[in-house]
Parts: C-alpha cells; sequence; structure tokens
C-alpha cells in the first residue's frame, strides 16, 4: 500500500484514512485515540487539531523541533500537562476506548496504566529499592515478600539488575546518569503499566546509555505500548514502528517508521529528516 | 585636541589610589567593631562566671542565698517549655508553608497570608506578650503556666518556621514532584513521600533555629507574669515556671541590691549561650549533613 | 535478559493488586480532599494571631481612652502612672523610645553599612567565610545578654569618660541596641549590594575607576532601595526592643532630650507595669493597651515603609 496521508491538510476523516495508512494492518488494538486535540498555554495555541491513532504493543516516536509541542502532547496523555496552571484543553483523548479528559476520569487511574520516563533522570533521594517500590507502595501494596519481587522484577526489567542488586539500600543518587535513567524506567514498570511514555529519555545520557535505552524499548514493545518523543531522528528511525512530525503544534505527517524516512509524503518532513530546517 | 589631560589623571590616580586603600582600611575597621564587641561581651561574662559555674550551680533549686542558688529550676522550666513550642510550630510552620506552597493559587488570599506573616515577623516582642496575657493567661484562664507560654512563643517563632519550611520546599525540585505523579500518586502522596521527606533538612534547621530563638526571648515572658522567686521545679506543662533568660533578667535587676547576683546572672548567660551554640552547631551540621543538593 | 513474568502473569500481578487496594484508595480520596482543607486552617492562624493582637489591643485601648482623653495621651509631657493625680501622657516614653533608637541607628548605620560594602566589595571569599558566621553569632545572642552587658560594662566603661552619666541611662543602652542591630543592617545591605551584577561593576571598573568609587558611584546607588529598607527595619527593631532598655536604663519617667539621665522606653513600660501586677480593670492596666497599641503602630508603619521601599525601588537588573 502506498496511500500518502497528508494528516495537516486533511485533518477531517483523518481517522479513517489513518488506518489505510499503515501497512501491517492486523489486529491490533488502539491504546490511544486523540480527536480534535487542542491545547493551548494562555493564549498560546500549543497543539492544533492533534488526530493521531497508537496501537498497543508499537514503539510509536514522536519527532519535531524543539517547541512544536511534541512533549506537551504526551504529557497530555497522561495529564501532566495539567500541572501548569495555564493550560486549556479541548477535544477528546479516547485511552482504551474511555475519554481521559472526562471529569470523572481520575488522573490517578490514568497514570497508573500509562507510565512515564522522563528527559533528566528523576530517581527520588532514596535507596534504590525505596525508589523501585515506591509506585506499589502509593497504590497500597505493603507485603514485603511482594515487593521484593516487584523490584527484582522491575530492576531487571529494565536491565539494571546486575548493577544494583548488592546496593539496592544505597542512595539512588550514588548511580551513573544513565543507571539513573534505567532505575526511572524500572520504578515506571514496577507498577506494571499498560504504556509508556518517554520524554526525550535518552537527551541527557551518553551514548553508551543511549544505546541501552534503545535496547531495552525494543525488548519492552513486546510487553507494553511505547511512545517516545525524541529529537535524535536517528533514533526514532532504529526503534519506533510508527513515527508522527509534528510541527508548530500540528501533525504534518503520522505514518509507518520506514516510510517517512524514505519516502516522506509532505515537503516540510522531508525538509526537517534531511537537515534541511531552520 | 585631547579633551584628558593624561598628565593631570596620572598625577591625581595616586591620590586617588590611597583614597581607596584608606576607605578599605576603614571598612574593615568597621566590620571589625562588631567582632571586637562580640570578643569582649563573651570574655566579660565568662570572666563574671568564674567561680560561679560548678554541678550545685546547674543541679540546685532558686535561692536568694547567691551561695545555695542553681539554675535546676529554670533548666527544667526550658525544656518543658521547648517542649510545647517545638512540636506546636513545627506543626503550625509546616502546615502553612505546605499550604502556601502546594495548595494555595496564586492570588489573593495567598498573598494576604504571606504579607500578614512577613508583618508578624515584625511586631515587637512584647506585643506577643500582652497577647498570652490577653488571651491564654486571661483570656483562657491558664494562668503563667508552661502551656500558655509555649503557645506564646510558638506563635512569635511561627514566622520564622514558615519561612524556613517555605524554602525548603521551594528548593524541592519540580521533577521529583513530577516522577510521583507520573506513578499515579495524589498530590497528597507526593506532599507526604516526596516533598516533605526532601525538605525535611532544611525544615528542621528552621526549627532548630525558631527554638533557639524562643530559648533566648525574655521580653514575652515578664509580660505573662512569671514570678521572680519560683522555688519549685515544674513537672508538666500545666506547672508554673521560669526559664534561664528571666532568671538572668531578675538576677541583673536585683544585683544593685545583692552583688553575687551579677554573678550567677553572668553564670547562667554562660549556660544559655552553651545551649544555643549547641544548638546552632546541631543545626549547621543538619544543613551540611542531610541536604540534599539538587 | 530474565524473562520471568510473561504477559498473563504480569496483568494477574501489580496491576491486580492495586485494583484490590482500591478500598484502601477510597479512603485516601477522602484524605486528599480533606487536607488542603485542614492545612487552610493552619495558614489562617498566622492570620487569627494578627487578629488576635490587634483585637486585643485595640479594646483595651478604647477602655483606656474612656478614661484618659486622646489628646492629653499624647501631648502630656508627663507620666505619673500611680499614686493619686495619675497623669497618662505618652510623650515621656516615646522620648525614650525614639532617643534610644536614634543613638542605636546612629552607631548601627554608618557601621552597618560599613561592613556590609567591606563584605560585598572588598572581603576576599575566605575573609568573608570567616567574618560572616561571626556576625550570625553576634545576631544569635539573646536581648537580654546585651542588657547585662549594657548595664555592667559599657555604662561603667562611659562614666569613665562622662562622669555626669547616671549609673542608668538612656546612652548606654542605645549603643548596645545599635551593635545589636549592626548584624541586620549589614546583612540585609550586603544582600541589597550582591546582587547588583557584575556588569556593572566591570563596566566602571573598565574605565579606570577604583574599587571606592566603583562602590560609591555604582554599586551603592545601584542598591540603595535595599540599604534604606534595611536602615527602616533596623530602626523598627530599635523601637520594639525591650530588655537592653528595661535593664539598663532605669524607669525614670522624664520627658527630655538629657541622654546621661535616666528613661523609660514604651517597651520597658510595659514590662514594668506588667511586673507590678495592675489589677484588671484600672487605668493603669488599660494604659499597658495604649502604649502597647501606640509600639504596634509604630512598628507597623516602619515595616510597611520598608516593604514599600524595596518593592517600589526594586532595580530590575
Amino acid at each position: 500500500m502506498a496511500v500518502i496521508t497528508d494528516f495537516s491538510k486533511n485533518q477531517v476523516g483523518l481517522k479513517n484514512q489513518g488506518k489505510e495508512g499503515f501497512e501491517n494492518m492486523t489486529a491490533k488494538n488502539l491504546v490511544f485515540d486523540t480527536k480534535d486535540l487542542n491545547l493551548w498555554y494562555g493564549d498560546d495555541h500549543a497543539l492544533k487539531n492533534i488526530n493521531l491513532d497508537i496501537y498497543e504493543n508499537e514503539v510509536t516516536a514522536i519527532i519535531g523541533p524543539s517547541g512544536c509541542g511534541k512533549s506537551t502532547f504526551i504529557k497530555t496523555l497522561n495529564r501532566m500537562v495539567e500541572l501548569i496552571p495555564v493550560v486549556r484543553i479541548s477535544g477528546d483523548i479516547l485511552y482504551r476506548e474511555r475519554n481521559i479528559l472526562d471529569k470523572s476520569f481520575k488522573v490517578e487511574d490514568l497514570r497508573t496504566h500509562v507510565g512515564m520516563v522522563f528527559q533528566k533522570p528523576n530517581p527520588f533521594p532514596k535507596s534504590i529499592y525505596d525508589n523501585i517500590a515506591y509506585g506499589p507502595r502509593i497504590h497500597g501494596i505493603k507485603n514485603k515478600k511482594i515487593l521484593d519481587e516487584i523490584v527484582e522484577k522491575s530492576l531487571r526489567g529494565a536491565a539494571i539488575w546486575d548493577e544494583v542488586k548488592d546496593r539496592l539500600n544505597e542512595n539512588a543518587y550514588g548511580l551513573s546518569g544513565g543507571q539513573q535513567q534505567r532505575l526511572c524506567l524500572a520504578r515506571c514498570l514496577a507498577i506494571e503499566p499498560d504504556v509508556i511514555l518517554m520524554d526525550e529519555p535518552t537527551s541527557a545520557l551518553d551514548p553508551i546509555s543511549t544505546l541501552k535505552i534503545e535496547e531495552l524499548v525494543q525488548e519492552l514493545k513486546k510487553e507494553y505500548s511505547i511512545i517516545i518523543v525524541t529529537h535524535n531522528m536517528q533514533q526514532a528511525a532504529r526503534i519506533s514502528d510508527k513515527t508522527a512530525f509534528f510541527l508548530n503544534g500540528e501533525v504534518v505527517e503520522y505514518t509507518d517508521t520506514n516510510k517517512i524516512f524514505s519516502t516522506p509524503s509532505d515537503k516540510r518532513t522531508e525538509d526537517y529528516i534531511t537537515g534541511r530546517f531552520g | 585636541m585631547k579633551y584628558i589631560d593624561s598628565a593631570q589623571v596620572e598625577k591625581k590616580m595616586g591620590s586617588r589610589l590611597l583614597k581607596n586603600m584608606f576607605a578599605k582600611n576603614i571598612f574593615l575597621l568597621a566590620t571589625l567593631i562588631g567582632l571586637v564587641v562580640l570578643v569582649v561581651l563573651i570574655y566579660r561574662v565568662f570572666a563574671d562566671s568564674i567561680g560561679w559555674i560548678d554541678f550545685n550551680f546547674l543541679t540546685n533549686k532558686l535561692s536568694t542565698d547567691p551561695e545555695k542558688a542553681g539554675i535546676m529550676g529554670a533548666i527544667t522550666g526550658t525544656l518543658w517549655l521547648m517542649l510545647v513550642v517545638a512540636p506546636v510550630t513545627l506543626f503550625l510552620g509546616v502546615g502553612t508553608a505546605i499550604y502556601l506552597e502546594e495548595y494555595a493559587k496564586k492570588g489573593k488570599l495567598q498573598s494576604f497570608i504571606q504579607t500578614n506573616i512577613s508583618n508578624l515577623a515584625g511586631v515587637p516582642s512584647i506585643v506577643f506578650g500582652l497577647l498570652g496575657l490577653t488571651v491564654f493567661v486571661r483570656g483562657i484562664s491558664l494562668g503563667a503556666i508552661v502551656l500558655a507560654g509555649g503557645l506564646t512563643m510558638s506563635l512569635l517563632v511561627l514566622p520564622v518556621v514558615v519561612v524556613a519550611a517555605q524554602e525548603a520546599i521551594r528548593a524541592v525540585p519540580q521533577y521529583l514532584r513530577e516522577a510521583s505523579y507520573g506513578m499515579g500518586a495524589t498530590k497528597w502522596q507526593t506532599i507526604k513521600n516526596v516533598v516533605l521527606p526532601a525538605a525535611l533538612p532544611g525544615i528542621l534547621t528552621g526549627v532548630i533555629l525558631a527554638l533557639s530563638r524562643a530559648i533566648g526571648e525574655t521580653a514575652p515572658l515578664t509580660v505573662i507574669g512569671i514570678p521572680a522567686l519560683l522555688i519549685p521545679l515544674p513537672d508538666g506543662i500545666f506547672d508554673k515556671f521560669t526559664v534561664m533568660p528571666l532568671q538572668i533578667y531578675y538576677w541583673t535587676i536585683d544585683a544593685a541590691l545583692v552583688a553575687e547576683y551579677a554573678n550567677l546572672a553572668a553564670a547562667t548567660i554562660v549556660i544559655l549561650l552553651l545551649v544555643l551554640f549547641l544548638m546552632n552547631s546541631i543545626a549547621i551540621f543538619i544543613r551540611n549533613k542531610f541536604q540534599q543538593r539538587f | 535478559m530474565e524473562k520471568t513474568f510473561g504477559n498473563e502473569e504480569k496483568n494477574l500481578n501489580v496491576q491486580e493488586l492495586i485494583a484490590k487496594n482500591k478500598s484502601t484508595v477510597s479512603f485516601g480520596n477522602y484524605v486528599e480532599k480533606l487536607i488542603p482543607k485542614a492545612l487552610l486552617l493552619i495558614a489562617t492562624i498566622s492570620i487569627l494571631t494578627t487578629l488576635g493582637i490587634i483585637i486585643t489591643l485595640l479594646t483595651e485601648t478604647i477602655e483606656f481612652f474612656k478614661d484618659v482623653p486622646f489628646v492629653e495621651f499624647f501631648t502630656g509631657t508627663v507620666l505619673k502612672p500611680l499614686g493619686q493625680n495619675a497623669q497618662f501622657g505618652v510623650l515621656p516614653l516615646l522620648a525614650g523610645t525614639f532617643i534610644s533608637s536614634g543613638i542605636a541607628m546612629i552607631v548601627a548605620i554608618p557601621i552597618g553599612l560599613m561592613t556590609a560594602i567591606y563584605l560585598s566589595e572588598y572581603a576576599s571569599d575566605k575573609v568573608r567565610r570567616f567574618l560572616k558566621p561571626m556576625l550570625e553569632i553576634l545576631a544569635g545572642i539573646p536581648t537580654i545578654v546585651y542588657g547585662f552587658f549594657a548595664l555592667t560594662f559599657v555604662t561603667p566603661l562611659l562614666r569613665s569618660f562622662i562622669p555626669a552619666l547616671e549609673p542608668t541611662n538612656i546612652l548606654s543602652p542605645g549603643i548596645v541596641m545599635g551593635i545589636m542591630i549592626i548584624p541586620m543592617v549589614a546583612s540585609l545591605s550586603e544582600d541589597a549590594m550582591s546582587s547588583v551584577p557584575n556588569s556593572m561593576r566591570e563596566g566602571a571598573l573598565a574605565l579606570g575607576a577604583t574599587k571606592l568609587e566603583v562602590t560609591w558611584r555604582v554599586v551603592v546607588p545601584a542598591a540603595i532601595s535595599g540599604i534604606v529598607a534595611s536602615f527602616v527595619l533596623g530602626i523598627s527593631r530599635a523601637i520594639g526592643e525591650t530588655m537592653i532598655v528595661t535593664i539598663a536604663s532605669g524607669s525614670t519617667k522624664n520627658f527630655g532630650f538629657d541622654v546621661t539621665q535616666s528613661m523609660q522606653t514604651m517597651t520597658a513600660y510595659i514590662v514594668e507595669v506588667t511586673g507590678g501586677d495592675a489589677p484588671a480593670g484600672s487605668t493603669l492596666y488599660y494604659s499597658l493597651y495604649a502604649v502597647a497599641m501606640t509600639l504596634f503602630v509604630f512598628t507597623l508603619i516602619m515595616n510597611l515603609i520598608a516593604r514599600y521601599i524595596s518593592r517600589k525601588f526594586r532595580e530590575e537588573y
């Protein structure tokens, strides 16, 4: 299939066209489905009519220049964006067919299912063990045995178990930057989310640590759906299944990763990925 | 033609530099005045107290006989007073700080409370004494007991704790809060489990500094009516009491009658200064040892 | 990577446990709604304190003015609270308060400002690291200790130069109060001067200005609002200071300007009257509150002026 979809110019009916835009449309379920999502910071219109379908057990990359709204977009998916007081949102975001922007939807519930890894490693100034156990504990899991199990499993899941298993009670700030970021990933895995949002998770890391995280993402997508914001296009090309290109708060193009990087349909996408952009 | 006569400038430069040197030394001298006074003051107090501080002085009860007089009562009173002030200020101060930093919306109410706190910090301590006298001692008829004094002192040092706790809470980086919210934690869970532990060293430092202010404060307690000669030791927060600064006060003004009282006052000052020095050392230790640099 | 947990087990594990714990979480919801309200309640204690002070002072002051006419209180030069024909003129106390504060500021302003200049502009890091804690210690000494120092050391010392000095006088506590205020003026002024950006200093230094010229013509003018605010706060502190004057200045209620004499301040009057167990309901008792109200208003005005100066004239760098 080679249907070229220009999302930016054809917002209406995008939903239906969207699926045609992808190859291998086997029976994958939708995790997120945004409908005419608009967001303002005060008077600044940061997201404009975003209509995106995100499928489970895939890696969806969000690329675009700084300030294009890509970070804002994924922070909308777990409603972290609401921590900024002047934010206004309109439209719908369906997560597993439920509208998370609905007043009755509790953000805490949402975030229990939609985990997040941040741009800068942000472990708590607590022990490695307490960092991982934080999520389960706040959700009422107190049993030491179960917590031990969760901690080990999560650390293994983030491929950091062997490095820290002998010093679980040491402060997480003693770890290197790359280890801290994997710890944060493990902390996120500890509540076994459905979706993992990653906001430029490697931008503060060295190349080797970056590679480790990328390998992990490949491994984790077997069990989780991953949405990753990156401004490193090679990274998006390497690890993602689908890529959305954001520009000035709009989705210019959203399609299979190999296609967006080989035959982009929009001139602006092409300019951006070939580095001919402002 | 040049407007600047460099020979003239050169000539003046010498005197300008001389003036600068002279001023620098004057400024240094002024700075040292404070230091000199500090040294003289401490020397004087220690010199007056020599021979008066011993085990009996610390463990004896109050007496009109200077040879027998001790400050056990004042020490016990100070301890009981702190047992009221510490929890009350911690609770009120940290609660207010959390409200202002985490819950209050930027707006009229928040800035009203904030302004009010900085105004309270500027109210003379003796006015707090009158408040304590009118409300706690007479209003709810507590009398001049530890609880009444402690509540009065708590209100007096409350701004210190609030401001310190606010600074400590503000210093906790936003990304730690985000990490917690990102796990599905609620606001209170985030405050309780992430913000407060991270801010604790700063808060404790503030509380200790507030306590050391309360320990040295005299004026509000003179107003609420602490007797000059109180012999029984207080056994709890509902007993009458005296504290070290008051003991210093009464001995100092009575030194005109019995000369040795001045020595007793000096000896009590030494003990008081040692206590304050110890508390400040603890505060500095906590700040350096546990303060997380974000 | 070990993969002991498959997809099925995963769902069975943590998320299910979390769901099971929902009952405790719903209790948590209750807490979540209650906490902000409880905290607001706590935060209002500070407002209640202010209200408490104002109401307390105001109600008793009104009672006082039923006995003593307003004009008589503020223009009366005689304060004779006890005995027959008691007279309640506050001017003697105002004189004592402002003279002692004036002496304090004559000491504290130049020394405090010079200290601030030295610390901010001249001192090396090493010297500053030594001197600043010393000033903090000076600031942390209880006022009662300064009072003892004024009475037992400064007064005898001054009397060896000024034989006419009374054993209790307003000069000695004024000076000691000034010393007590030095750290406050110095540290607030230094804060103001340190926040002047270096680029401004460099601009002047690059023209060949000496450090003194930079300080006097660039830094001090740029920081003037913070410096003046520190002076005003210092005055407020001096007006409200109690123990030093109570101990070292005696209780003579003289309306005069002779600093070698004993004079009473407003604060010392409050201590004296409360110490004497004034019977509640007497004019003497109410006079306590009238004096305290005057004191409160003066310090409040000073604090408001200080805040106004530092806000209104805050330099934007």
